[in-house]
């Protein structure tokens, strides 16, 4: 049987307890929610926190509610099955309601939480795996080794940002709100993944707690999430599609599209958008952003599939999802 | 059907009934290995091989042994004797002694107060390797490298090598209108059970040894274990527990079984282990990589003049079942067509990686795939339809193969005709809007091998009942439930002989002091050959009871029926008592009662070396057809609907038979879409992904409906006239698949898995085709083949020249 | 490591049980309640084997923490026969050959009576998207959805 390590298991009661402790045990303590993603990466042991902090008992960090004004506050603590669940989510994000249902399974969305996709540890075939199994390859720049397998002579780690839910709150805008050491602050989810390395894939400070994920009011904006993967469900994605349009007057005004699992980072295709932005949705509109937009994902032999198809798909799912927002 | 054939009114056999241990399975009663616990029970675990191939330098123990909780270390030198599943191919240790052949190679065990202590030992145990150079390649192992893997096979790595013409091929291809050659590759996948396997070991204090442990095969643990602990078998006991799921994947005695024992011998504590998911992977025993060439000869009406077919089969580590895979992937391809004259060459190599061995399909299911892509290929070559083109082509009946394996009954035609028709084939094949398309495969199975893995004249299987005085029967039998419902049929065939209600019939199985040898649930042999004996010993004890209640009654024995847990005469049924009380007069009358029956295979018409792979009392057949759309853009293929139609002979019990099917189905589509076993030559050899996230099996998303149709003719050498149907319908699904694409997209993928990179690959290719393009030079001599004449040459079954045996050597001299 | 003591409350009754804290709640029903019924088949959330209910949702039991499964209503395959005998589900698996080495079913029929709690009728699709995190290597699934089709109808109808 897979065990977890020993550690010390504390579960404050409010978030300002959960950053103080997180101050006092400093970089071995780690947070943990559902801990669907957390406990299988301990029992291979790529990371050994000497405390797990539980967020199990800290009030507030749950729910949804829309203000007056059509913003969308979402707890972090939220369970992925909560919100599935929740019809008006799924009618005022159906992107996102996308991403939420296709993750994983019923069982772990039972489990895992919308602020533990968000920070999803990045993953990869060569250090998703047990002890013994790593011990085979020396390790990796991941976890305490020095060459990364997917990329050797690479500086930095290629583990992919799998999450689902990330190329989707960066394509609506989304906010996040920490708590930290140094009292509240507000990033942009954009901001957040501004990454290039998979052992850092997200500017979280040390010491920070997600309280609240804030979506502003998408007004007519459209909206979708594609996902690539070799089944209907347990699989990571292995291609993240995100976009989003508002039109004016038939014309597109703004223009967001989001790739996601083909690098370390989710990655927003600026030439894409500009190519959408002021244009029709027309098939040329739509071919002109195709052509540019799979120019920085980067996919690599370290998921499921082959880096080289997965690299077509992007032209393919880009195109599908673009093709989808047509009114 | 002859209304003369017509089949008898059965209380159970055919019908849909509850499986006897089905409620215990449905509350969570049923325990398996791992559920089992003893007082003062110490967990084990294995140190595996970091590096694929070394020799060991030294191993250091020290660290581990001085922790608290280690109660104790094993090395390989506590366990130097070889074993293996065949007696040519005793090529394992427990523990690796002198060198590791792949990464996961056992090297040393831990018993440990606990799993975590277990755990935590194991990282403290250093060994020095001294590197050697692995190969990954099959096509690189057959160059004669130093040091080969092992000191014996049949030349450097190569473990086995076949060669055998049946017949004059190349003149059979040279009258051919069209010769077809294709070569295909086939990846190797694994069985992947949901039970991790698990045993517990404990040496009791008087001396007798007894091992409970999720395996198929208790006899060839009882052997294997015997010989390495160096235990007399009098004194071990093998109880094999309800296997989680077996597939062939717990057929092989394994390192940790023994291990675990000698743990137990050396803390005289009970001992247990349970293997964790990724060391699954590295027991393995799966389906074998193969590349395969395939030479058909067809006339312009589509009948086949001849067939050369080569393979080279990627081993891994070790012997396992190998030598019988290399067998098996030459000796069916000619049990469903007619093919007057057939060559087969195989080769088996051994390479760093987890040994292969038997899986569902054992050794068939890649020449299958070649096969019937070939004859969907020579379909449309020769403008004939490819269900057609089968039908015109069906072996016959009662009849014997060029290779000389005996053909009884052969239901294929029916099956075929059940699909197309099921399926619209012939109004829609070819008609489908493309990226939609029909595929259609046909197949065949043993039911059992011909002979056991120790050659000897010993029955296959035995049943004893004992019949209480209460009305209660039990059936003790060796044969092991893995899940195909082996305990249900076996009491299935006791309770509809002696007329009595199923759940007054106690099995007792899998246990080696307690139960008749069956040797174990592979080869699709247990339904026929356990069932034989039981309705064998059912028979017996119920001419006894029928004696003592004649008597009794004052009826004639003739006129004396079982049934409804009664004896009573049939043309006066008020003459009647119970079922217990005919025990009870026959006891008095005889003694304690009790009967045997046993089964043994009839002998076989071939008789060259190698003849003993490939023969069984009664070949099953299965044909399908499914529908499925393919994505010319992504080249993602969604089956949508499969028809499959299976010669059963009789089905026992329904549910179950469906319910195999069905899984066999599953298992096929699963083979033909995603399931792969991959490893990194480049990256020391590790496997890609032992875990069951990224080893893709098909989940409830993809599994399409089935539309199953058992076809019932009774065959005469199966229990109620039952044929297999554990194994055989695995095969035709997945070159369907390949077939259906072709209708789809009008590409050929000669591969599997049939991966979307694949299609899209074939799509863009100039002769609309993906798969392996080069074959490697085998090597084969004249003076490596075996030259035999086919039966309408007016052979013997035996070789040609010095290859003969030397009684058939002496026979054909005074002849 | 120094043990806890925990009172879960399992299948209606609540046990007081000592167990070391880093142990998951597959762990504890094994080893330290007995409870074997409930499987593993990964340990790793990618199998759906070692499915149990807490307040009534199906969870992987080999990610909740032992210390965490407190103050919940825990379920497992043991609880599911009341006095009445085999919950219907189990009765209809157990008829309609859902069970073939039965080491998936535990984790099959909590997810199902999970889904026939919440929603008395599903149909085909919503079936198996509901067990789409349960693997089975036996079955191809199709006896699995009939037995809770047909559970469904006589829990529907009595």
């Amino acid at each position: 049987m897979m065990r977890l390590p020993p550690f010390t298991y504390t579960a404050p009661a409010t978030p300002e307890e959960v950053v103080h402790v997180l101050k006092e045990e400093g970089p071995g303590a780690s947070i943990v929610a559902g801990g669907t993603d957390l406990y299988p990466n301990m029992k291979r042991r790529q990371v050994e926190p000497k405390t797990l902090v539980s967020l199990r008992r800290v009030q507030g960090l749950k729910g949804i509610q829309k203000d007056s004004d059509g913003n969308v506050r979402i707890g972090p603590g939220a369970t992925l099955r909560d919100l599935e669940r929740n019809s008006e989510f799924a009618a005022t994000l159906p992107a996102l309601w996308t991403a939420v249902e296709s993750i994983s399974t019923p069982l772990l969305r039972n489990m895992g939480t919308i602020g533990g996709n968000l920070c999803l540890d990045t993953r990869c075939f060569y250090v998703n795996q047990n002890y013994e199994w790593r011990r085979a390859i020396n390790h990796c720049l991941k976890c305490s080794g020095d060459t990364c397998w997917t990329a050797p002579g690479s500086s930095i780690c290629w583990a992919v940002n799998s999450s689902d839910c990330v190329p989707v709150m960066m394509a609506l805008d989304a906010r996040y709100r920490l708590l930290g050491p140094d009292g509240v602050r507000e990033v942009s989810a954009a901001e957040m993944y501004d990454v290039t390395d998979g052992r850092e894939w997200l500017r979280r400070k040390p010491g920070e707690l997600m309280t609240d994920i804030l979506i502003p009011n998408q007004g007519n904006a459209r909206s979708v999430y594609l996902k690539l993967r070799r089944r209907g469900t347990f699989d990571f994605p292995v291609l993240g599609v995100a976009a989003r349009i508002e039109e004016d007057g038939g014309v597109i005004s703004k223009a967001n599209l989001i790739l996601n699992a083909v690098g370390p980072a989710p990655i927003r295709c600026k030439e894409a958008e500009a190519a959408l932005v002021g244009q029709k949705l027309s098939d040329e509109t739509i071919a002109a952003a195709v052509a540019v937009a799979p120019k920085g994902a980067k996919p690599l032999d370290n998921t499921d599939y082959m880096p080289s198809w997965r690299k077509k798909m992007v032209s393919v799912y880009t195109r599908r999802a673009l093709e989808s927002l047509r009114a | 059907m002859d209304n003369d054939k017509r089949k008898p009114e059965y209380r159970y056999i055919g019908k849909a009934f509850r499986k006897v241990d089905g409620l215990s399975k449905a509350t969570g009663a049923t325990r398996y290995a791992d559920d089992l616990s003893l007082p003062r029970m110490l967990h084990c675990k294995l140190l595996r091989s970091d590096v694929a191939y070394a020799n060991i330098v030294s191993i250091d123990t020290r660290e581990a042994e001085a922790m608290p909780g280690v109660k104790a270390v094993l090395t390989g030198e506590e366990l130097p004797i070889a074993f293996g599943i065949l007696p040519v191919s005793q090529d394992e240790h427990a523990l690796c002694h002198d060198k590791v052949r792949f990464i996961g190679d056992p090297v040393a065990a831990v018993a440990a107060i606990d799993e975590d202590t277990a755990f935590e030992a194991i990282k403290r145990i250093r060994v020095e390797y001294e590197p050697l150079e692995p190969v990954f390649d099959p096509a690189v192992a057959m160059e004669n490298r130093v040091p080969p893997l092992h000191d014996y096979g049949d030349d450097g790595n190569v473990h086995k090598r076949v060669s055998m013409e049946f017949g004059d091929v190349p003149a059979a291809l040279e009258e051919a209108d069209e010769v077809l050659e294709d070569i295909v590759f086939f990846e190797g996948n694994t069985h992947l059970p949901l039970e991790q396997h698990a045993t517990l070991a404990w040496y009791e204090p008087d001396g007798r040894m007894t091992i409970w442990s999720s395996t198929q095969t208790p006899h060839y643990l009882h052997k294997a274990a015997s010989k390495v602990l160096g235990l007399p078998p009098s004194r071990l006991r093998i109880v094999a527990c309800p296997n989680g799921g077996g597939f062939g994947g717990k057929s092989d005695p394994f390192n940790h079984e023994i291990a675990v024992a000698k743990l137990a011998m050396k803390t005289n504590r009970p001992v247990k282990i349970a293997l964790t998911r990724e060391e699954v992977f590295y027991c393995h025993r799966g389906r074998h990589p193969v590349l395969m060439r395939s030479k058909m000869g067809v006339k312009k009406d589509g009948s086949i003049t001849g067939m050369h077919f080569e393979c080279l089969l990627d081993g891994g580590a070790y012997g396992s079942y190998g030598v019988a895979s290399t067998y098996y992937t030459g000796a069916l391809q000619t049990v469903t067509y007619k093919v007057p004259s057939y060559r087969f060459d195989g080769v088996r190599t051994f390479t760093n990686k987890p040994p292969c061995g038997p899986k569902r399909g054992h050794g068939t299911v890649q020449p299958r795939f070649a096969l019937e892509i070939q004859m969907d290929k020579a379909a449309h070559k020769l403008g004939i339809d490819p269900a057609q083109l089968r039908l015109d082509n069906l072996q016959p009946a009662n009849s014997v193969t060029a290779n000389w394996l005996r053909i009884g009954t052969i239901g294929l035609r029916k099956c075929i005709e059940k699909v197309v028709e099921a399926s619209g084939w012939n109004e829609r094949y070819g008609k489908l809007p493309r990226g939609r398309g029909l595929g259609l495969a046909c197949s065949s199975y043993i039911t059992g091998a011909g002979l056991p893995i120790y050659w000897n004249s010993m029955p296959h299987t035995g049943v004893q009942l004992k019949l209480d005085r209460g009305g209660g029967v039990t059936a003790f039998c060796g044969a092991t439930d893995i899940g195909q419902g082996s305990d249900t049929v076996l009491a299935s065939c006791v309770a509809e002989v002696l007329g009595i209600d199923i759940m007054d019939v106690r099995v007792c199985v899998a246990d080696t002091d307690l139960t008749p040898v069956d040797l174990g649930s592979y080869s699709s042999r247990v339904t026929l050959m356990m069932g034989n004996a039981a309705i064998q010993a059912a028979e017996r004890a119920k001419e006894l009871l029928t004696k003592a209640a004649a008597a009794k009654l004052e009826v004639p024995g003739s006129r004396l029926v079982f049934a409804e847990n009664r004896v009573f005469d049939a043309e006066d049924p008020e003459k009647h008592m119970s079922f217990a009380q005919a025990i009870v007069f026959a006891e008095a009358k005889f003694g304690t009662i009790g009967t045997v029956g046993s089964y043994r295979p009839p002998s076989m018409p071939g008789r060259y070396r190698g003849a003993g792979v490939g023969p069984t009392p009664t070949y099953s057949y299965s044909a399908c057809v499914l529908e499925l759309q393919a994505d010319e853009e992504t080249g993602m293929i969604d089956v949508d609907k499969i028809w499959i139609a299976h010669d059963i002979g009789q089905a026992i019990n329904r549910n179950l038979a469906i319910g195999q099917v069905e899984g066999g189905v599953y298992m096929g589509l699963g083979e033909a879409l995603m399931e792969e076993m991959s490893y990194r030559p480049k990256r020391f050899g590790v496997h890609k992904v032992p875990s069951i996230l990224e080893y893709k099996t098909p989940t409830t998303m993809e599994m399409p409906d089935v539309e199953t149709f058992l076809i019932e003719d009774p065959d005469p050498e199966g229990p109620f006239g039952a044929k297999e149907v554990g194994q055989g319908p695995l095969l035709p699904v997945i070159p369907a698949v390949a077939n259906g694409v072709f209708d789809a997209l009008g590409v050929r993928v000669d591969r599997c898995p049939i991966t979307p990179e694949l299609v899209l690959k074939a799509l863009a290719s100039p002769d609309k085709r993906s798969g392996p393009t080069k074959y490697p030079d085998l090597r084969v001599t004249d003076e490596h083949t075996m030259r035999v004449k086919t039966p309408d040459e007016g052979g013997d079954g035996d070789a040609e020249g010095e290859w003969a045996s030397k009684k058939t050597k002496m026979e054909r001299a005074k002849s | 490591m120094n043990k806890v003591t925990k009172t879960l409350r399992v299948n209606g009754e609540d046990h007081e049980v000592f167990f070391a804290p880093h142990k998951t709640l597959l762990e504890v029903l094994r080893e330290d309640m007995d409870l074997t019924g409930t499987k593993h088949g990964c340990e790793l959330g990618e199998c759906g084997t070692c499915t149990v209910l807490m307040d009534g949702e199906p969870v992987l039991s080999c990610l909740v923490l032992g210390l965490e499964s407190d103050g919940v209503e825990i379920t497992t395959v043991e609880g599911l026969a009341d006095e009445n005998g085999p919950h219907p589900l189990q009765h209809q698996f157990a008829e309609l050959g859902a069970a073939q080495c039965g080491y998936c079913t535990p984790g099959f029929l909590l997810t199902a009576k999970s889904l026939l709690d919440r929603e008395p009728a599903p149909d085909r699709q919503r079936i198996r998207k509901e067990l789409a995190g349960n693997l089975c290597r036996c079955t191809g699934y199709h006896q699995i959805y009939q037995a809770v089709e047909q559970a469904a109808e006589e829990l529907r109808h009595g």
